[in-house]
């Protein structure tokens, strides 16, 4: 089992991704998926950072892969779509409509956002070219071993979200912008100010989630810190952690320790993210936001 | 209104749950998809406040029971369906929609209410009529509830017969 | 003429969906292989059979929605709901799943296949994909589409388009929201249900009337005042801007509902072939009121008249209405 790092779910500044990427290119990290999977109005303003994060990422000896939206609606977005599949990168699709611009066969992974949920889905992405699926979050654990049992048959390494706020909805109205009384269409690029995502607590001051530009987050931090045996024995290919602000790069180290051998992985991420809470209730059949380990 | 009906025709309460569990029991008998819907919910009991009827009613399906109480010494019950009688044989009988009641506060609820969603569907699916389950009861029962109920719907217009359609 | 497409949660429902004027009624059977697995709601295969009988005897269709995610494992029960949706002479199955999709083109060749709201193909290349892989014949379109939108899809794809037209929206897309499993471990998508009634507590506190989903407070009123169903997306929550701003409100969306009856000629001419009516969790009651305005919606736009002004105001939630997407400000 080893790590992937998915695309960054927020709106980071040019320079911010830049200096991800530097870093994150001196860790153990196997692979890499980056690219704007949440809101195309970003694009313009970090997309000239991709082809050198690529450079960076496979001179350090990483595959890496580019990542569609996960909510295809506009001409524009349809077109930026199928440019992705001429960029000579093999594509992670976040909706299953971006499997109409990628040619016949060609080999493609399955981001967070898709809906695999059982055998006979997996199955047919695979015969369609699938290499790799993350399985949706909110899957617990009988099910992913099932479905990488199901992988290994078909040739597919299937992996989970072992670490990030959990991706939990996508619409096409901007909660980020309407928390600013604006539209999406004139937002002013407000969840630009929230690089972890903005907080929604419960009327008695519970933190319960994040708003990040159309997605909705869980708030506390997914981590499989403590299921890492039961997935190493289901079979599971490798963990997928999704960026945050902060030291990731040691986020990814502490992961990569913790693969290697026993370490204390909880306190590690305690020491790493002060201030965040940490959950692993999906994997453990219950509600995601609860913490069954530890 | 039931509280303007003089005293004496009013009953004792166990003769009273005598009578309305022999109704209750031909309901069931009537119309079996009831508890088969009900399914793990049969075992709740809930409790209807009908805060315009002299006493509250607990409703045990799995045990075919209903029973009425007194207001000082209200049953435990699982669910707690509170609103007025007219509000409940409204939706009973199919002239108002459950979730309206719900949404303009006609009706509330309260504790179990997977159990009060399981009630309502099976018993919205049953398409009962009061009237005609009073009229198949025989033995004792009819008597007491019969006249009690025309009683009722003459000075109240309470909906005492299953509606085709809404108003 | 259009086809209106009718809720049913119950036979009796679906009887009165009929009667009232549906041209197709829809509906699952009682388990988990639907998006609406709530308490005493839904069919047995027997009650199924029955229906589809009484329906074609009346003109009508029947269309069974099989429209969650089957689990791994157990595939099986899946698959028997959509051999029992056959055998009951169903008309269509609504499917979202692709494996379930695969499954039924390749063994039930003859079974009309509906693409459901919850595969979320909000695009012609996702449509056409579905239309292509599985032969899927009508899809019915996310809720997030303008009719500008509607109309550029349905130039684009083969396939016919059914676009709901009254009652409970989501806010997000349809098939790809875990918020209920977040609070509650239960999901649409794994157990078809969402904000379940299982996990629902109502209590007054302190003077005001709080509704909580599996402890998390989701909504709080004045007491007296009835406190909504705590359906996650749809509650009142605060958040701050880390700056000292604080928003408190309807985070998501205003707990209102969807009526788009004006918007039907336009629909029509968008080249839109069904209309849905959202609603199987409800009664008998809303069904029989809701087709009978609706199928009058549809007869009057066929013979090019005024629609009605709506009459359904009691029966939507928060008791006022949208026009949800359709028109282009929402976004």
């Amino acid at each position: 089992m080893d790590l992937t790092v998915g695309a960054n779910a927020f709106f980071w500044s040019a320079a911010a991704v830049r200096a991800f990427y530097a870093a994150l290119a001196q860790t153990p990290v196997a692979r890499v998926a980056l690219g704007e999977w949440v809101c195309s109005k970003r694009l313009p303003f970090w997309q000239d950072e991709i082809p050198h994060a690529v450079d960076t990422l496979r001179a350090a000896g990483k595959e890496v892969v580019i990542s569609s939206l996960t909510l295809i609606t506009l001409p524009r977005e349809r077109r930026q779509t199928a440019e992705l599949a001429e960029m000579g990168l093999p594509v992670e699709i976040n909706d299953l409509s971006v499997l109409r611009h990628l040619p016949d066969g060609a080999a493609f992974w399955v981001g967070p956002v898709v809906n695999v949920y059982n055998e006979g889905t997996l199955e047919w992405l695979a015969r369609r070219g699938a290499t790799r699926i993350c399985l949706p979050p909110e899957l617990p654990l009988a099910s992913v071993a099932r479905l990488a049992e199901a992988g290994r048959a078909a040739g597919v390494a299937v992996e989970v979200w072992g670490h990030g706020r959990a991706p939990l909805a996508i619409s096409a109205r901007c909660y980020h912008a309407r928390l600013h009384d604006r539209a999406k269409d004139s937002c002013q690029f407000v969840c630009a100010d929230d690089p972890d995502g903005r907080d929604v607590d419960t009327l008695d001051g519970r933190a319960f989630l994040t708003v990040n530009g159309v997605q909705t987050l869980g708030r506390a931090v997914t981590t499989v810190a403590h299921q890492i045996a039961e997935l190493r024995a289901a079979g599971v290919s490798a963990l997928r952690l999704s960026p945050h602000v902060g030291d990731f790069a040691g986020v990814v180290r502490a992961y990569a320790a913790a693969l290697q051998g026993q370490t204390d992985l909880g306190a590690d991420l305690a020491g790493l993210m002060p201030g965040a809470t940490f959950c692993d209730g999906f994997l453990a059949g219950q509600a995601g936001a609860a913490m069954t380990g530890g | 209104m039931l509280p303007q009906v003089p005293l004496p025709l009013l009953p004792p309460l166990l003769p009273l749950n005598l009578a309305l569990s022999r109704l209750m029991r031909g309901i069931v008998a009537r119309h079996p998809a009831i508890l088969r819907r009900l399914g793990p919910h049969a075992t709740a009991r809930i409790l209807l406040d009908v805060t315009d009827a002299p006493f509250p009613l607990l409703f045990e399906p799995a045990r075919q029971r209903v029973s009425a109480h007194r207001r000082a010494t209200l049953p435990t019950a699982d669910a707690v369906i509170r609103g007025k009688l007219a509000a409940f044989l409204a939706m009973l009988h199919g002239g108002v929609d459950g979730d309206a009641l719900f949404f303009s506060g006609a009706l509330a609820i309260s504790g179990d209410t997977a159990a009060v969603l399981a009630l309502r569907n099976a018993l919205d699916d049953a398409e009962l009529d009061l009237s005609e389950e009073l009229l198949a009861l025989s033995g004792r029962a009819a008597p007491v509830l019969q006249p009690a109920l025309a009683l009722v719907a003459r000075r109240t217009g309470l909906a005492l017969s299953r509606q085709e359609g809404l108003a | 003429m259009m086809e209106l497409v009718c809720p049913a949660g119950t036979p009796a429902a679906l009887r009165a969906a009929v009667e009232a004027g549906a041209h197709a009624v829809y509906c699952g059977f009682a388990d988990e292989t639907n998006a609406r697995n709530f308490p005493g709601l839904n069919f047995s295969r027997q009650e199924m059979a029955e229906a589809v009988a009484f329906a074609h005897a009346r003109g009508a269709k029947v269309l069974v929605a099989i429209n969650t995610f089957p689990r791994a494992g157990d595939q099986a029960l899946w698959h028997r709901a959509v051999a029992d949706a056959a055998r009951a002479g169903a008309d269509a199955v609504i499917l979202a799943d692709p494996g379930l999709l695969a499954f039924a083109a390749e063994r039930h060749p003859g079974l009309r296949l509906h693409l459901s709201v919850q595969a979320a193909a909000a695009n012609p290349d996702a449509i056409n994909l579905y239309a292509t892989a599985f032969g899927v014949r009508r899809v019915v379109l996310p809720r997030v589409l303008t009719v500008a939108e509607i109309a550029a899809i349905n130039r684009e794809v083969d396939v016919e388009t059914e676009v709901f037209v009254f009652g409970g929206l989501c806010v997000m897309a349809e098939g790809r929201c875990s918020l209920s499993s977040w609070a509650t471990g239960l999901s649409p998508n794994m157990n078809g249900v969402c904000s379940p009634a299982s996990h629902v507590s109502y209590s007054d506190v302190q003077g005001q009337s709080e509704a909580r989903l599996a402890d998390w407070l989701i909504h709080r009123t004045a007491k007296g005042a009835s406190v909504p169903y705590p359906t996650l997306c749809k509650g009142c929550f605060t958040s701050a801007d880390g700056k000292g701003a604080v928003q408190t409100g309807h985070i998501f969306e205003d707990p209102v509902s969807l009526d788009a009856t004006q918007l039907i000629p336009a629909l029509q001419r968008a080249g839109v072939r069904a209309l849905k009516i959202e609603g199987r969790q409800r009664s008998r009651a809303y069904v029989a009121q809701v087709v009978r305005a609706f199928r009058a919606a549809v007869e009057a736009a066929e013979a090019g008249a005024p629609m009605p002004e709506s009459l359904l105001a009691s029966l939507t939630e928060g008791q006022a209405a949208t026009t949800g997407s359709y028109a282009k400000t929402w976004r």
